[in-house]
């Protein structure tokens, strides 16, 4: 079946659902596909402390609770379903939605970045056997057990601060010799007696994929090339993220570094289609320059909707 | 809202309740935002394929000896059981029509 829209909006992040309430106010009757990760990023942390107007902080799932029901008020629908294909070759533009097609006047893509692997092959078929992405989900497997943590920005060092308090010991292997996150988040994990560094090493493989489990894995060292094993019972990697562009690659302009190109706010190179939130935004990457930039797709889908007659 | 069709299993009965047919089984907790994100498609399923499959929760926080048995170390996690052996796994997140495809291979 074929449904016919104005705005539809993908991703259902900070970006994408202040997208929607701002559509929804401009009476637009935005369409939201949620996409397999609903809520995004933020779904996934817990105490967010940097989301202005909470001055305790607010806890991610919360936010996102907040956000989806305030876009519903004012008019936005909101699918689930992960986008299969889009075309934006002719306007409008058509997307497939498992049995569905729909059309839209103006797309605005919300899809955000997705939590980056080691891409050693193991990592992903050890994942939920003692590698994983995620603390918070899976940290409770590993009580008292020994864990690591790959990475030194402020994703890694909440990860290890959240660990800390289940696992025995947990090492922070980190390609540099110093952290990139920030100070606050640096000081809280240097106090912590059983978070352990291990600097200037990389992560080249993990066992055991033969008994599907995580046994051990292997460091090498980036300045003497030396390899160690260390025995672990878990890994979780925090990297970084990759911007979800899948859907619109040889479609619209991408950045060298996998990013959306977007220009006069939030344009990209198709005239009619806006981009916002972390598929575009490789600098800042916070819940509220992606709210921020949500904003700015809604309001730019309307101008260039009011320009060519609707 | 969450289907009446989908059961729940506990560690006393999940051998008996598994060794028949085709099961699949949702392991989750309370805690689990992706778990809360998986279970409406899990729902989904139930209605879809009721009288052919049966389709169960587990809640890990109560019942830890099932995935401890199964070396669980995420969620969620999906194990789809025929006849008592585990045919497929799927960890994390997994949209409706994937679901389904895995699930119509077995029947």
């Amino acid at each position: 079946m074929t449904h016919a829209r104005q705005v539809i909006i993908i991703g259902s992040g900070p970006a994408g659902l202040t997208a929607a309430l701002y559509a929804s106010r401009a009476n637009l009757s935005p369409l939201v596909i949620e996409g397999i990760e609903a809520g995004g990023q933020l779904m996934l942390t817990t105490m967010v402390e940097n989301w202005p107007g909470f001055r305790d902080g607010i806890m991610g799932p919360d936010l996102m609770t907040e956000l989806r029901a305030q876009a519903l008020r004012f008019g936005a629908e909101i699918v689930q379903g992960d986008v299969a294909s889009i075309d934006l070759s002719e306007r409008p533009f058509r997307l497939r939605v498992g049995d569905d097609t729909y059309t839209a006047d103006a797309l605005i893509l919300a899809t955000g970045a997705s939590a980056r692997w080691l891409e050693l092959g193991v990592d992903r078929q050890l994942s939920g056997r003692g590698v994983s992405t995620c603390a918070t989900c899976d940290g409770f497997f590993f009580r008292g057990r020994r864990v690591a943590v790959v990475g030194g920005g402020d994703t890694a060092l909440e990860e290890a601060i959240y660990l800390s308090k289940l696992a025995s010991d947990v090492v922070l292997v980190h390609r540099r010799a110093e952290l990139r996150g920030s100070k606050v988040m640096q000081d809280k994990v240097k106090a912590l007696p059983n978070i352990r560094f291990v600097w200037n090493a990389e992560v080249v493989g993990i066992n055991d994929v033969a008994k599907g489990e995580v046994t051990s894995m292997v460091l090498r060292d980036t300045l003497s090339g030396a390899t160690t094993e260390e025995p672990i019972d878990g890994i979780f990697i925090a990297i970084g993220h990759t911007p979800n562009t899948r859907l619109v690659q040889g479609q619209v302009d991408l950045l060298d570094n996998g990013y959306i190109r977007t220009h006069h706010g939030s344009r990209t190179s198709v005239p009619g289609v806006f981009a916002a939130g972390d598929v575009q935004d490789h600098v800042y990457r916070q819940a509220v320059t992606a709210a921020g930039s949500g904003c700015m797709a809604a309001i730019d889908a309307e101008r260039f909707l009011s320009g060519t007659g609707h | 809202m969450a289907s009446d069709k989908v059961k729940t299993f506990t560690d006393a009965t999940f051998a008996t309740d598994t060794s028949k047919g085709l099961v699949l089984v949702d392991f989750w907790a309370e805690w689990c935002a992706p778990c809360r994100r998986l279970a409406p498609v899990v729902d989904q399923i139930a209605d879809q394929y009721a009288g052919r499959l049966t389709v169960a929760k587990m809640d890990i926080d109560k019942h830890s000896q099932t995935p401890a048995q199964f070396m669980i170390r995420g969620i969620p996690t999906l194990l789809l059981f025929k006849d008592g052996k585990v045919v497929d796994t799927i960890v994390g997140l997994v949209d409706k029509a994937d679901l389904s495809r895995t699930i119509d291979k077995h029947l």
